[in-house]
């Protein structure tokens, strides 16, 4: 399926979605606020995208955007879900309620970006050992190793 | 942990597991694990009544490493991921560069990344159930699985220069064109004489009833479970989930290719096994229709510049792995590094299931399990 | 290995020992090179061309290489992929558990150096020299299996000099792998 023909069905079932609903690149992204995530991601897997592909997060200096991507076997499409939280006080819903494949993607993305997520029943450190300080994927991560370089090489 | 008389009677540590459980650590570094995965599982006999699945142990921080590289500079990290199927990685990363700046691929450089991937799975899956065989005990079946796959990475290897990392896919096309020596075909040969080998393997090991007695009805996932746990490729169809990206979402050149999509039953370990086996077949089909179908041309688009910069803005991109939907975020911000790179694995994915499916089963049995699942933990780890 | 060192050194001491000291030592390197059972601690994309040397194709087995698993009774480890900082305790847990005689071979450049991964990451060591001593050292990213078979030779020479007694080494004039005589003994030490 085409993102425009979900796009169409998506909006006439939930007409309130009109304002977050966009086309990128042709893919559908959904851009919500970070205390409804849960409740949009929620609707959607009763549509029908009942994968839940990934989540992953982008640091965008003063925010941390978090980007779900769920994909629909019965529609054949993906969707994107983005919504900004703010770094120091970084904090979602966490959807393994929904979703038991949210459970180690969450913790990755908590144990590299520092975002913590809600509700989650194991939040642990899952690729850096247990007592690392620090979230290593953040811009402002220091490490004497990451060497900046100029744009020529 | 009862509180029947026994179990009360024999309690002796007060605060630890109680003397009817025993923790047993399995790894980092073990044979079984197929890389580096700790496992450690709380034992009742022997029984595993809990496993708990510690990763990371091959974390090497790839993601952050590629937002200090120039674009081209992240393909070479890019085959070091998944290092038993590396041009997927090389091909899913250059799709999203590509669809960043919107750069359109020759078509003979489709056709030649439809038959080097194709080859990739074959190497791929006999290097899985060939392991995964060797766990349940049957070496000679992974000798001989390993026979097949020396004769891919030999023909890859005249291709890319590389038995195993072979940064060969580039964004914007592929690297080489075939070499004039007679490639054509020997990959014709081995696309003729290989599924007699395939046979051959599937009755040493699948028609064998020890192997069967030892692997069926171990570790069954539900087709429920699987979707909801995010599983894909040969190990969502073995639930009986009947989905290929390359058939149901087709990119590239896929349309343009018959082939069945091989979906399992049962969704146990045998089950998983073998329909990686049977993919082979279905691959070797593919890359003898490309090559029927193959015209002369251009391997890479024009003027592909040394030092890409794409406009900002953010793609992802899916491919068919051999373990799954193998997908690439990439977050441009008009640089010449990317500002984001993430891998979605389907081996993390995938491997994330097994916890909750060894419970139940004795110790011996989550080792087939795990093997069963294929997990490559460059890809796990990143 | 306690009596076989002692033993060493009383041969040294004695008048004449070091001709049967010398024999002892040719029995016993030629024994241990030939049968230099590894620990395949394999952990990223090198460990392929671990397990691709010690198959058909390439036949490890044939130099006396055999994988086994099992710390205990292995002489040399095979170092073959990425250490991450999370990995390598129990690298050198490993490593220890390991009886001496023990040797390491580095394979591939993530073990000489970080190779790919030594700029730019916050979870790669930088060889694994850092804490292990290593005896061969094979480039490549991933060294072909050939270069392990080259290693596991070379290795062999290595072990062809070692003498029982402290401080003591040959040194041998030939290159040939199999037919050079002993020619001369060099004191290195300061026990003799
Ligand atoms: S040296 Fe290269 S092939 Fe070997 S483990 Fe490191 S990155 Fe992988």
């Amino acid at each position: 399926m085409k993102a425009e023909d979900l796009s169409e069905r998506l909006l006439k079932e939930f007409p309130d979605l009109a304002s977050s609903f966009s086309i990128d690149k042709g893919e559908a992204v959904v851009t919500v606020s970070s205390d409804v995530v849960h409740d949009t991601i929620e609707r959607l897997k009763g549509f029908g995208f009942n994968q839940f592909e990934m989540v992953t997060a982008v640091d965008r200096g003063e925010n941390l955007e978090v980007v779900y991507i769920l994909h629909s076997l019965g529609m054949k499409v993906v969707i994107w879900v983005r919504t900004f939280v703010p770094r120091d006080a970084a904090w979602v819903a966490s959807m393994v309620d929904l979703y038991t494949a949210a459970d180690w993607l969450e913790r990755e993305v908590y144990d590299l970006f520092g975002i913590e997520f809600r509700g989650h029943p194991d939040l642990r450190r899952i690729m850096m050992p247990f007592d690392f300080e620090g979230s290593p994927l953040r811009k402002d991560y220091v490490d004497e190793n990451i060497i900046p370089r100029p744009d020529y090489i | 942990m009862t509180n029947d008389a026994q179990g009360t009677a024999a309690e002796i540590v007060s605060d630890g597991p109680s003397v009817r459980e025993m923790v047993v650590n399995v790894g980092p570094s073990h044979p079984s694990t197929h890389g580096v995965c700790r496992i450690i599982t709380h034992l009742d006999g022997e029984v595993v009544t809990e496993a708990d699945l510690v990763i990371g142990y091959l974390h090497r921080g790839i993601e952050k490493i590629a937002e200090n590289r120039t674009y081209l500079q992240v393909v070479p990290l890019t085959d070091r991921l998944d290092y038993v199927g590396s041009m997927y990685n090389n091909w899913a990363y250059s799709r999203a560069v590509e669809k960043l700046m919107g750069i359109t691929v020759p078509e003979r450089a489709e056709y030649l990344r439809v038959i080097t991937c194709e080859l990739q799975r074959v190497a791929s899956h006999m290097m899985a159930v060939g392991s995964a065989g060797n766990d349940a005990g049957a070496t000679s079946f992974f000798v001989l699985a390993f026979w097949i796959r020396e004769q891919v990475v030999d023909l890859l290897a005249r291709l890319s220069g590389s038995r195993l990392t072979y940064n060969y896919v580039r964004p914007g096309g592929v690297s080489f064109d075939i070499p004039e020596d007679g490639w054509v075909e020997d990959l014709r040969a081995l696309c003729k004489k290989t599924p007699a080998a395939l046979e051959e393997l599937d009755r040493l090991f699948f028609g064998n009833v020890i192997a069967k007695d030892r692997t069926k009805g171990i570790g069954v996932l539900s087709a429920e479970d699987a979707i909801a746990a995010g599983v894909t490729g040969p190990s969502l169809r073995a639930s009986g989930v009947d989905f290929d990206l390359r058939r149901d979402e087709p990119y590239s050149v896929y349309d343009r290719f018959s082939f069945d999509v091989v979906v399992g039953e049962s969704g146990d370990s045998f089950e998983r096994s073998r329909c990686r086996l049977l993919e082979c077949y279905e691959s070797l089909r593919i890359i003898e229709q490309a090559l029927d179908q193959m015209e002369p041309g251009r391997t890479t688009a024009p003027s592909i510049p040394r030092l890409i910069a794409p406009p900002a803005g953010e793609v992802y991109e899916r491919i068919e792995s051999a373990r799954g939907t193998l997908g690439v975020y990439l977050v441009s911000d008009g640089s010449v590094r990317p500002w984001r790179m993430k891998v979605r694995s389907p081996a993390f994915t995938n491997l994330s299931v097994v916890g909750t499916l060894a419970v139940g089963h004795t110790i011996s049995d989550l080792v087939i399990i795990v093997g069963s699942f294929d997990p490559v933990f460059g890809e796990v780890d990143r | 290995m306690a009596i076989i060192d002692d033993l060493g050194q009383t041969l040294e001491k004695m008048p004449g020992g070091s001709v049967i000291l010398t024999s002892f030592d040719a029995l016993l390197d030629w024994s241990r090179g030939h049968s230099l059972w590894s620990q395949p601690m394999g952990t990223a994309c090198c460990a392929m061309e671990l397990i691709a040397s010690s198959f058909s194709k390439f036949d490890l087995d044939r130099h006396g290489t055999f994988p086994r698993a099992d710390p205990r009774s292995v002489d040399v480890m095979v170092v073959a992929g990425t250490i991450s900082r999370k990995m390598a305790p129990a690298v050198l847990r490993v490593w220890e558990q390991m009886a001496e005689p023990r040797w390491c071979i580095a394979m591939g450049n993530c073990t000489v150096s970080g190779g790919i991964f030594h700029y730019d990451t916050y979870a790669v060591m930088p060889g694994v020299d850092s804490f292990l001593p290593v005896d061969v050292y094979i480039a490549g990213c991933p060294p072909r299996p050939e270069a392990l078979q080259d290693a596991i030779l070379q290795l062999r020479d290595k072990i062809r000099n070692e003498s029982v007694a402290g401080g003591r080494t040959y040194e041998h004039k030939l290159l040939l792998p199999t037919s050079s005589p002993r020619v001369a003994i060099e004191d290195r030490g300061e026990s003799a």
